[in-house]
């Protein structure tokens, strides 16, 4: 029984960063454009490096 | 390939969602912000893009602009941001080049406060989190306790349990709780009781007795409920309010709709961009082909063509000249007017319409939803039934106060209004999906409801019940060579019976010097002889229709003029979505600003009756409360800024896509392509979701039925607690899903 003495910490520990990671992502302002974030994967950059063709 | 062709073929949604926007420029340049370290910034409201191609196509043309440092288009609210650091660079290239892409750019007014973020969403975002968080892991720990109860555990290891739980419980309690805490404290300050008051009093309550079970070394503890109510009835409030918050979104504004920029002809006959806002009476406003009107005023020079379609729902062009009245929200077509403003834009026709919609919509704020006619009753009942529990369990039995008050508390997290939470806001999530996919925006929470008692449904004619725009009808009678000459000279012209032709043609050339002769027609060259496409005495034909509007000639050299046939068409399926209306025992009655004759010929063609002609908007909203006295609850179905304050004066309401933006602002749905079937398919889905919200009440009302005697008699465990509460949960939304599989209407 003792291994719950660092056990349940270290749980709460695991989901207390993913909880944390989750409200900072809100606050950065990852959910506010959800249509055009999965789009926006799809587009270059910016146009080709000029390959001297 | 001509300029004009590039325009037609490559302008807009590249993947053809949506077509080009032919919008007129706004001179943001009053609404830049200048920063010190020399960069401009912008912010627009951007139409008509519709997917990722969009957004690269309006990205990458802004940052061929010089000086544009960055561009960034939010694709869920429109939203574009543009900065730049060139101060050489005119603003107005910014709109030119979204306008010349095929899409309508509006500057992004900061003080009409739409800018408002979702902070009320992130909040409730943050306290399911959190509530989520708490709730997997005090579950965690619950379930420890519930398998060794057997004997397992020892009473130490469960202590440490408990203890563990409570840390993480109340300070969840404490942050996820805001939202009902905030709220029922607002009710009670008001000397009210709404939902908010039992859930919250269940949170602080269990909380409280397990804290005080744990401290005595107690067998019970009920952390793992409380965070559990809150996550549930915390996803309900979510879903709730992003259905509110899309509905917004939907709406954006009337105020964008008053051309918020306007150029200013100064007395030495400078140009100068002021915001419409400050224009004063007597000024002289220059109106560019595509702009329109800020405010009312009289035309003092120039002579165009008009669409005003926006005030009078008639969607033909007005030919305006020196001396005619121009009202605010009118569209300039083809040529440039200086008009002398005669009004603020507080006291323009705009304005006026704004108020008569502001004033339906107050009507509408007052309507209850069934979910809080369902709390009125809930509230009182579940308070009696826990104070009772308790009293009883004092009185008669000798168990003395500490289980009277865990049974009470059992009483309150049992009935916990989990499934009546989520009940409304599941099927409403669930309709409004359904309806998204069948085309048919949803723009309030309520909307569905209202829509699910309407008994009369009210049409306007032009645009709604037709397509209210010209389409060629006579192309059998024009040989296909003919066809694509007019087209070339057509393409000149933003006039709806050139663009009509055009429609029919499809994609082409442009005629050599072809140009648009306002209120005459367009005139060119093709092939060496001098072409006329326009109204008859000016082509050199003999008019045979009464009406200047339903037909145009076309002449080549001295060939024989040919003669184009236009009608303003019926949408698609009109005549079988009214009858089947009529089969779902709905009345049906038209309204329309049209004269008698073309009126009666619409109605008899579909088997719409009783009808009324000539009605001002006034008039339409008379009839409107004229059936409401009688206790008639009627959905108006229209598209003109005429319409708006009849649609938000109706109970529930309707708009085609292709509606002015303040009619779609004003509806509570939009639907989008030509058929008239997706009134049919909303009110159907209105009524199955109002259906299967009653029959989440009546499950949840069953459950109570058998839950509370348990919980009373003292006989509820944590464990069953648990099991009944996600148990309910779980039914109520897989019955909200049974929506999804609803066919569309007729």
């Amino acid at each position: 029984m003792t291994a719950l003495l660092y056990l349940i910490p270290i749980a709460l520990i695991m989901g207390g960063a993913g909880l944390a990671a989750f409200i900072w992502s809100v606050k950065s302002g990852q959910y506010d454009d959800l249509d055009g974030a999965a789009e926006r994967i799809l587009y270059d950059d910016e146009d080709p490096v000029d390959s001297g063709e | 390939m001509s300029a004009t062709q590039i325009l037609q073929s490559e302008a807009g949604c590249p993947s053809g969602l949506e077509p080009a926007i032919d919008a007129g420029i706004i001179d943001p340049a009053p609404f830049v912000r200048r920063l010190r370290d020399g960069t401009s910034q912008l912010e627009l409201s951007v139409y008509g893009a519709k997917c990722g191609g969009c957004v690269a196509k309006i990205e990458g043309g802004l940052m061929t602009l010089p000086g544009v440092a960055s561009a960034r288009l939010n694709l869920s609210t429109g939203k574009l941001a543009v900065s730049w650091r060139d101060s050489a660079m005119q603003p107005r290239r910014i709109t030119q080049k979204i306008s010349d892409l095929g899409y309508r750019a509006v500057p992004f007014d900061p003080h009409a406060a739409m800018s408002q973020s979702d902070d009320e969403g992130r909040f409730l975002l943050r306290c399911l989190a959190v509530a989520g968080f708490a709730a997997a892991n005090i579950m965690l720990l619950s379930v420890a306790v519930w398998a060794g109860a057997g004997g397992e555990m020892g009473p130490a290891t469960r202590m440490l349990m408990h203890w563990i739980s409570a840390v993480i419980a109340i300070p969840a309690a404490a942050f996820a709780g805001r939202p009902f805490f905030i709220s029922a404290m607002s009710a009670l300050r008001k000397g009210r009781a709404n939902m908010d008051v039992p859930i919250s009093l269940a949170v602080l309550l269990s909380l409280a007795v397990s804290v005080f079970e744990t401290l005595n070394h107690g067998r019970d503890a009920y952390f793992d409920a409380a965070v559990m109510l809150l996550f549930f009835l915390l996803i309900g409030r979510w879903l709730d309010h992003r259905l509110r918050a899309r509905a917004r979104e939907a709406a954006r504004g009337l105020v964008e709709l008053q051309a918020t920029a306007a150029s200013r002809l100064r007395p030495d006959g400078n140009l100068e961009a002021i915001p419409a806002r400050e224009i004063a009476v007597g000024d002289r406003i220059l109106l560019s082909p595509g702009d329109r009107a800020p405010v009312n005023g009289v035309i003092e020079d120039g002579a165009s063509e008009v669409d005003v379609s926006l005030v009078t729902g008639e969607s033909a062009p007005a030919g305006m000249k020196p001396g005619d009245t121009l009202y605010a929200g009118v569209l300039n077509l083809s040529s440039r007017l200086v008009m002398r403003a005669t009004a603020r834009t507080e006291d323009s026709l705009l304005a006026d319409l704004t108020r008569l919609i502001e004033a339906g919509e107050q009507g509408k704020s007052k309507y209850v939803r069934l979910a809080d006619r369902a709390a009125a009753l809930y509230v009182p009942v579940v308070h009696s039934l826990a104070l009772a529990t308790f009293l009883g369990w004092m009185i008669i039995g000798d168990a003395g106060l500490r289980v009277a008050v865990m049974n009470a508390v059992a009483v309150l997290i049992i009935t916990c209004p989990c499934a009546l939470g989520l009940a409304a806001p599941a099927v409403q999530v669930v309709a409004t999906g359904r309806l998204f996919k069948s085309g048919v925006l949803v723009k309030s929470g309520d909307a569905l409801e209202r829509l699910a008692e309407v008994d009369t449904f009210v049409f306007d004619k032009t645009g709604t019940l037709t397509l209210g725009r010209m389409s060629l009808s006579n192309r059998d009678e024009i040989s296909d060579e003919i066809l694509m000459q007019a087209a070339s000279l057509a393409r000149a012209s933003r006039h709806p019976l050139a663009r009509a032709v055009v429609d029919a043609a499809g994609a082409g050339q442009l005629a050599a010097e072809a140009r648009d002769v306002p209120g005459f027609g367009v005139e060119g060259v093709i092939r060496d002889s001098k072409a006329r496409f326009g109204r008859a005495d000016w082509v050199g034909a003999d008019s045979i229709s009464q009406s200047a509007l339903s037909e145009s000639w076309f002449r080549i050299g001295s060939a024989p003029p040919v003669r184009f046939e236009f009608e303003d068409r019926l949408r698609k399926e009109a005549a079988q979505s009214i009858a089947a209306l009529h089969a779902r025992k709905i009345n049906t009655e038209m309204l329309t600003g049209d004269r008698c004759a073309p009126a009666a010929r619409i109605a008899e063609e579909i088997g719409l009756s009783p009808w009324r002609a000539q009605m001002t908007p006034a008039d339409k909203i008379s009839r409107l409360n004229e059936l409401r006295a009688t206790g008639v609850k009627t959905a108006m179905v229209g598209d003109g800024l005429n319409d708006a304050p009849a649609l938000s004066a109706a109970h529930a309401s309707l708009s085609p896509g292709t509606a002015a933006d303040a009619s779609q602002a004003a509806a509570d749905f939009v639907f989008q392509g030509d058929s008239l079937r997706s009134v049919v398919t909303a009110y159907d889905i209105a009524k199955q979701a109002r259906k299967r919200v009653l029959e989440n009440f009546a499950f949840a009302a069953l459950y109570n039925a058998c839950a509370i005697p348990l919980a009373v008699f003292g006989f509820v465990t944590p464990l069953l607690a648990a099991l009944a509460m996600s148990g309910s949960s779980v039914i109520v939304t897989l019955n909200a899903l049974r929506i999804r599989a609803e066919k569309d209407g007729l």
